[in-house]
């Protein structure tokens, strides 16, 4: 019987089971898929708000600014990429000009620090590559960009390291509550725990209906994005907002943190696990970013996907009103972390604190702090980031680190065996691109992906053809040997 | 140690200006090659129709690499394999390569010259941005070639093929070998981008219909592909609605085009050209770096080995010039595209250099039937090359002799395509 057991490894699931290692609990992470990290966290804008968006009453307007903040002390004890790039929210016309001075109001409650109205000029001298077209911005110092999957993966690696349980290909099935504790069915056998935290993203709602009354539902709002080559990563220095409407952030423009340049989301409500891209959709997202950006090099464009928002609504038996949902439920010993949308990966650390001092403490009188707990991953090394000296250091200690596997983002074998080895470490194609970059670059993976397959093939101890690119058997890469090797064999 | 001339790649551009620049008098000649053996692409290229028209002869991919490798042994010439190059810095007389590789670890090289070959890659489905999800099984179809004819692997069973590309009408072919069913190749343009000998011999023999002004409007399959839909599209290459239809298939190829390899060129600073994705060349494939050359793919994407090749000695012959202070640098001729033509290679030509002649490569934009294609300086037509059909898939060869040339000062050779008179 294990002390906890969290149902989604996306990066509140992730993020909490790291800091619930605080303390001496026996924790199991459950997730359906083949990696953590791998729907939601998995595709999105990779934003860290500075948080003057969210009304101060709500826990979106609470956690944000404190989760932002927290952001340069957990990247570093993570180990993962994040810049603090700033944000310009843009308008167009003296009506935005007034959304932007309530924005503004906003932050100042929330507590944002620096916030500062902009002039045209002062926006442009900012960002030279601007429409001529705007009169002002709102300009948020304390924004920044992130590597979302990387949070998320080195978190959960992170909440290995220190004891955690991860069980991956868990598909929760049923969930029942036997006297003060809870059966919970998967398509891999049965798991007990005294206490659930449910995180399962656009599941969520229906994770809960397994055990309680519904009182919220999700909706699925899909997103598509474009991601542009390197070359145009300096294009804009700072996140680029429209003036936002009802309907959301609207189309932003931003730098990523590994220098692409993304554009993107839409929101269209659709069926959970939709991710499809579509032309409408796409053309829509390059139309309105162009309104900010006109420059916008379309023929550099290296991928375009679609990620989903898990949108809490409002009907007959909802108490929330678009805000997270985080509490014990109704059912005791029950947590819900739901309606965790954006902006969910900037509050992660302030929320992960709340849950565990504030919701699971309380739950349990005898918890026991654990001495032995460790922030800290072992450090990625990352080759591409290398001083010269470093380079040659590396080399001479390892030399799969002088082996190129990935040329366009030259990635060196030394580093994806690394990231296999690991703990929550990389089994496929996939997560060993969303570890190290390998195949993120502008051929994505045209040239290294047979590479990377051999290497997990040889690292773990299998056949080519038994390497997935994604989903477990379902995500096959290679069907089967050629004729000649097959009669040799 | 100063090497004389550096070469960055080891494929049949760098093959063969090696040996070229070794022939010609440079003594230190290093070949640089990331992959695990010489060869380049034409490792897996194990069809045949290599080398007509250098030997006379049909060679398989390998059966080819293999006559410029002996060479390259024959002379002696070192080079390093898994060696990755992480870049180049011009130093005036010298240039200094940095390069890695697991046995050497961390190497500055300094050489007087560097010919850049590089090669190309393949554009992906990401570039050219097909709606749908994204699942496995969506491959370029050089990574595909790889896997069935390096690796042993097939990458599935029945296939569809977009664009009608060399190496997509070759995998259809190799993939029916392998016992996968190809189902269609579909081409967004009205005319193939194949040469016309691969569509007879690997599409028309083996029933694989090619649909021409079709294109992949949506990717279905969450996990692995589960099947494509494809619709016709009007001469604006816009889908026509109504005429979609779904093609069910486990694996994607995409021939969509390839895009020449300069991150290493454009990041020393070398000047480029936005027509070709290449660096600007001379008549002896020097770029704006003095003692850069630059050949094969990593200039203009060839349709033929052969004229990688052909190229290549000249940027060999160049290097060894360079070395021993004979490259004349004094540019005579500028070219340009004019109406009909996507780009012409080399852009500038100096005519000291210049041996008996100076042959121009070139690509029509569309195709054309019974017209020629016209060089000009100025308003004087100084050249004609006849040809029954032009091609976008297939690069035009335009020789023109010295003497011709030598009747001009200087100026700015235009190639069009016209009406044949």
């Amino acid at each position: 019987m294990y002390d906890i057991a969290i149902i989604g490894a996306g990066i509140a699931g992730s993020y909490i089971a790291r800091e619930l290692t605080r303390y001496k609990l026996d924790i199991v992470l459950l997730d359906g898929e083949n990696d953590v990290g791998n729907q939601i966290t998995m595709a999105n804008s990779a934003i860290v708000h500075a948080g003057f968006d969210a009304p101060a009453y709500k826990l979106k307007g609470k956690f944000n600014t404190t989760g932002n903040l927290m952001y340069d002390q957990v990247c570093e004890d993570l180990d993962v990429p994040f810049k603090r790039c700033g944000s310009l929210v843009v308008a167009h016309n003296e009506y935005e000009m007034a959304t932007i001075h309530e924005l503004y109001q906003n932050g100042l409650k929330n507590g944002v620090p620096g916030l500062k109205i902009l002039f045209k000029e002062e926006v442009h001298a900012m960002e030279p590559h601007i429409s001529e077209d705007i009169c002002g911005a709102l300009y948020a110092p304390t924004a920044g960009i992130v590597s979302p999957f990387e949070l998320c993966i080195h978190a959960a690696e992170n909440a290995v390291d220190n004891g955690v349980t991860l069980k991956l290909n868990h598909m929760v099935t049923a969930i029942d509550k036997i006297n003060e504790h809870f059966k919970i069915t998967t398509n891999c056998g049965e798991i007990e725990a005294k206490y659930v935290i449910n995180a399962a993203g656009v599941y969520a709602d229906d994770i809960y209906e397994m055990v309680g009354e519904p009182y919220f539902q999700l909706l699925a709002r899909k997103g598509n994005y474009f991601i542009f080559d390197k070359e145009a990563g300096s294009l804009v220095n700072s996140v680029i907002f429209p003036c936002p409407s009802k309907k959301g952030k609207g189309i932003l423009v931003a730098p990523t943190v590994h220098g692409n340049l993304l554009i993107g989301p839409d929101a269209e409500p659709v069926d959970k696990g939709d991710i499809s891209t579509t032309t409408d959709r796409l053309d829509y997202i390059k139309q309105n970013a162009l309104k900010n950006c006109p420059s916008l090099p379309f023929n550099k464009i290296i991928r375009s996907y679609a990620g989903l928002r898990n949108t809490p609504i409002k009907d007959t038996f909802t108490t929330t009103d678009g805000d997270f949902i985080i509490e014990e439920s109704p059912v005791k010993g029950f947590i819900n972390v739901a309606g965790y949308e954006s902006p969910g990966l900037t509050s992660i650390p302030a929320v992960a604190h709340y849950v565990v001092e504030e919701i699971v403490k309380p739950l349990i009188p005898d918890i026991e702090e654990n001495l032995d707990y460790n922030p800290k991953v072992r450090k990625h090394l990352r080759f591409d980031e290398m001083t010269e000296e470093e380079k040659v250091d590396i080399i001479k200690q390892d030399p799969k680190y002088g082996k190129v596997i990935c040329r366009c983002e030259t990635i060196t074998e030394g580093e994806i065996i690394d990231v296999i080895h690991r703990s929550a470490g990389a089994r496929t194609v996939k997560s060993v691109k969303k570890r190290c970059r390998a195949g993120m670059g502008r051929c994505q993976g045209g040239f290294c992906s047979p590479r990377v397959v051999e290497i997990l093939a040889r690292e773990l101890n299998c056949s080519l053809d038994d390497i997935m690119y994604d989903q477990q058997d379902s995500t096959y890469i290679l069907s089967g040997h050629t004729k000649s090797v097959k009669e040799e064999a | 140690m100063i090497y004389d001339v550096v070469i960055l790649g080891g494929g049949p551009a760098g093959l063969a200006a090696a040996v070229e620049a070794k022939n010609d008098g440079a003594e230190k000649v290093l070949i640089l090659e990331r992959d695990r053996e010489l060869g380049g692409i034409l490792n897996q290229c194990i069809h045949n129709g290599f080398g007509l028209h250098t030997f006379n002869e049909e060679l398989t991919g390998p059966e080819y690499a293999e006559r410029y490798i002996q060479k390259v042994k024959d002379l002696n010439i070192p080079y390093m394999l898994d060696t990755m190059v992480l870049d180049m810095h011009d130093n005036g007389d010298l240039k200094s390569i940095h390069v890695i590789n697991e046995e050497n670890g961390y190497m500055i090289i300094e050489t007087k010259a560097v010919v850049l070959t590089m090669g190309c890659r393949e554009r992906t489905s990401g570039a050219i941005g097909i709606p749908g999800y994204r699942p496995s099984g969506v491959f370029t179809a050089g990574t595909a070639q790889r896997f069935i004819n390096m690796e042993g692997y097939m990458p599935g069973k029945e296939v569809v093929i977009l664009g009608s590309g060399d190496i997509g009408l070759i995998m259809a072919r190799r993939m029916t070998l392998e016992g996968a069913h190809v189902q269609a190749v579909c081409e967004l343009m009205p005319y193939s981008n194949g040469l016309v000998r691969n569509i007879v011999q690997c599409l028309d023999d083996y029933d694989i219909p090619l649909k021409l002004s079709h294109t992949i409007t949506f990717i279905h399959g969450k996990d692995r592909l589960e099947g494509v839909t494809v619709a016709k599209v009007d001469e604006k290459l816009k889908v026509i609605p109504g005429t979609e239809e779904f093609i069910p298939c486990d694996t994607l190829l995409l021939s969509v085009g390839l895009i020449p390899e300069n991150e290493i060129t454009r990041n020393a600073g070398v000047v480029m050209d936005n027509r070709t994705n290449g660096a600007i060349v001379g008549e002896m494939r020097q770029t704006s770096m003095p003692g850069v050359f630059a050949c094969g793919n990593v200039v203009h994407v060839h349709d033929l080995v052969d004229f990688v090749s052909e190229e290549a000695v000249l940027a060999g012959k160049g290097a060894a010039k360079y070395i021993k202070g004979d490259l004349d640098t004094e540019i005579t001729f500028t070219t340009t595209n004019g109406d009909g033509i996507g780009y012409v290679v080399p852009q500038q030509v100096a005519m000291t250099n210049v041996e008996e002649k100076v042959t121009f490569y070139m690509r029509v934009r569309q195709v054309f039937k019974d017209k020629v294609v016209n060089a000009y300086i100025g308003d004087q037509l100084i050249a004609t090359k006849k040809e029954k059909k032009l091609l976008p898939a297939e690069m035009v060869n335009f020789k023109i002799a010295k003497d011709v040339l030598a009747q001009y000062p200087a100026g700015e050779i235009r190639f069009v395509v016209e009406e044949a008179k």
